[in-house]
């Protein structure tokens, strides 16, 4: 056993106690230690704001050779959310902010509509080369029923009856799975974090193993 | 002005980032990049909103010395040792994130584990809320609870142990059984996404602007 003798070491896994310790209730070492947290997550997000907005996008354009002066006009833009402090013309940030969710908005729709839905329904096709086994044609199968019947769970539409309402009840039956399967694998992602804490703890910093 | 100008940005906007979207000739494959480069500026601009919202909470905490206000000298404290430390890696070298410089090491030591302690603690809330969740109390729960577990024991070592085929069903669970439902769940969720796009860019929606 070889305690280590990095001051760096020891910081990191005194944080890691005054985090756990929240396990036990709410106490000022947790609270510390969030603080700290928030406060370095706030200068880290400065740091990258004028890495890799301000001087990328709006200083070395401005300022350099070939001069970009259209980029007054986005910056006039950005700078009218400062208008919140003001009460006076505090309504001068719905202009960006117009920009901003339409253009949001506007992209999500392409992408949406190519990766999450026409891409999913093509992947779920039952084409001729998903039958090239048996248990390949299965698979197929199941993914194509699976994906049908959900759909039908969650179409409110028309009455549950005869049918519809078997397939609904289908439905529900492979979304349980799918949930069952997400929230399993979500429990082993964050055990596996807690492993590489541990890890951290008893090798790192304590040198047990 | 006050309500018609941003409707009006809200449509031009969205119309050219759509139509550039399906005719990507010029002018708008042009005015699609345009407007990206417009966006992202307009995003840095919002998070200093965001910076400047927090600082001012913090120093309002000190000033009228709420319960708990030394905690914000400490978010203080963390705050400009990190900002000092990005400000100082920018001077000596034109990247402050690449190995070796002080920004690096303190954001390597410092905030990579608190970050990851703080997902790591969720594992025993997650623990605690699978209990209740995996309680077999219906045919529906206990299909969870036997696909939970096969997920979970399927991808550790000790369930290799158990049975050779558990990580082969499990693989086949997640890849088969849950794709079909986690599609459907996306296109639901994807149509929602666009029909709400859509409510915004035609002004239908105007809920941002109140």
């Amino acid at each position: 056993m070889s305690i280590s003798t990095s001051i760096w070491i020891w910081i990191a896994a005194l944080l890691t106690l005054m985090i756990y310790s929240f396990l036990y209730k709410d106490n000022p070492f947790y609270r510390l230690a969030e603080h700290i947290f928030m406060g370095l997550s706030l200068g880290y997000t400065l740091v990258i704001l004028w890495y890799d907005y301000i001087i990328p996008r709006i200083y070395q354009p401005l300022f350099f050779s070939p001069h970009q002066w259209s980029l007054i006009f986005p910056i006039l833009l950005g700078m009218m959310t400062f208008g919140i402090f003001s009460k006076k013309y505090n309504w001068l940030i719905k202009y960006p902010l117009a920009f901003y969710v339409s253009a949001f908005a506007a992209i999500q729709i392409p992408v949406m509509l190519r990766s999450w839905i026409l891409k999913q329904v093509e992947a779920s096709f039952l084409t001729p080369d998903k039958f090239s086994s048996v248990f390949n044609s299965i698979n197929a199968i199941l993914i194509f029923v699976g994906l049908v019947t959900t759909l039908i769970y969650f179409y409110f539409s028309k009455k549950r009856e005869h049918g519809f309402g078997a397939a609904a009840t289908v439905g529900i039956v492979f979304i349980m799975v799918a949930f069952g399967a997400a929230f399993g694998y979500t429990v082993m992602a964050r055990i596996s974090l807690l492993i590489g804490r541990m890890q951290f703890l008893i090798q790192d910093w304590l040198g047990i193993m | 002005m006050k309500k018609r100008v941003p409707l009006l940005i809200t449509f031009i906007t969205g119309f050219i980032v759509i139509v550039s979207f399906f005719v990507p000739h010029r002018p708008f494959g042009a005015l699609e990049t345009e407007t990206l480069i417009w966006y992202s500026i307009i995003l840095g601009f919002t998070l200093l909103i965001g910076v400047d919202s927090l600082v001012r909470l913090h120093t309002r905490q000190i000033r009228r010395k709420k319960k708990g206000w030394w905690y914000s000298i400490v978010f203080f404290a963390g705050f400009f040792y990190c900002l000092t430390i990005g400000i100082i890696s920018l001077i000596r070298t034109p990247n402050p994130f690449q190995p070796g410089t002080v920004f690096f090491y303190g954001y390597e030591t410092i905030l990579i584990p608190l970050q990851s302690t703080m997902f790591a603690l969720l594992a025993f809330f997650v623990a605690s809320a699978s209990y209740r969740a995996f309680r077999a109390r219906n045919l529906d729960a206990t299909l969870l609870l036997i696909t939970a577990v096969i997920v979970m024991i399927g991808r550790v070592p000790a369930g290799h142990k158990l049975w050779t085929r558990l990580p082969g069903i499990a693989n086949w669970v997640f890849d088969v059984l849950q794709m079909g439902p986690m599609r459907g769940i996306m296109i639901g969720v994807a149509l929602g996404a666009v029909a709400m796009s859509l409510r915004l860019i035609l002004g239908i929606e105007r809920t941002y602007l109140s």
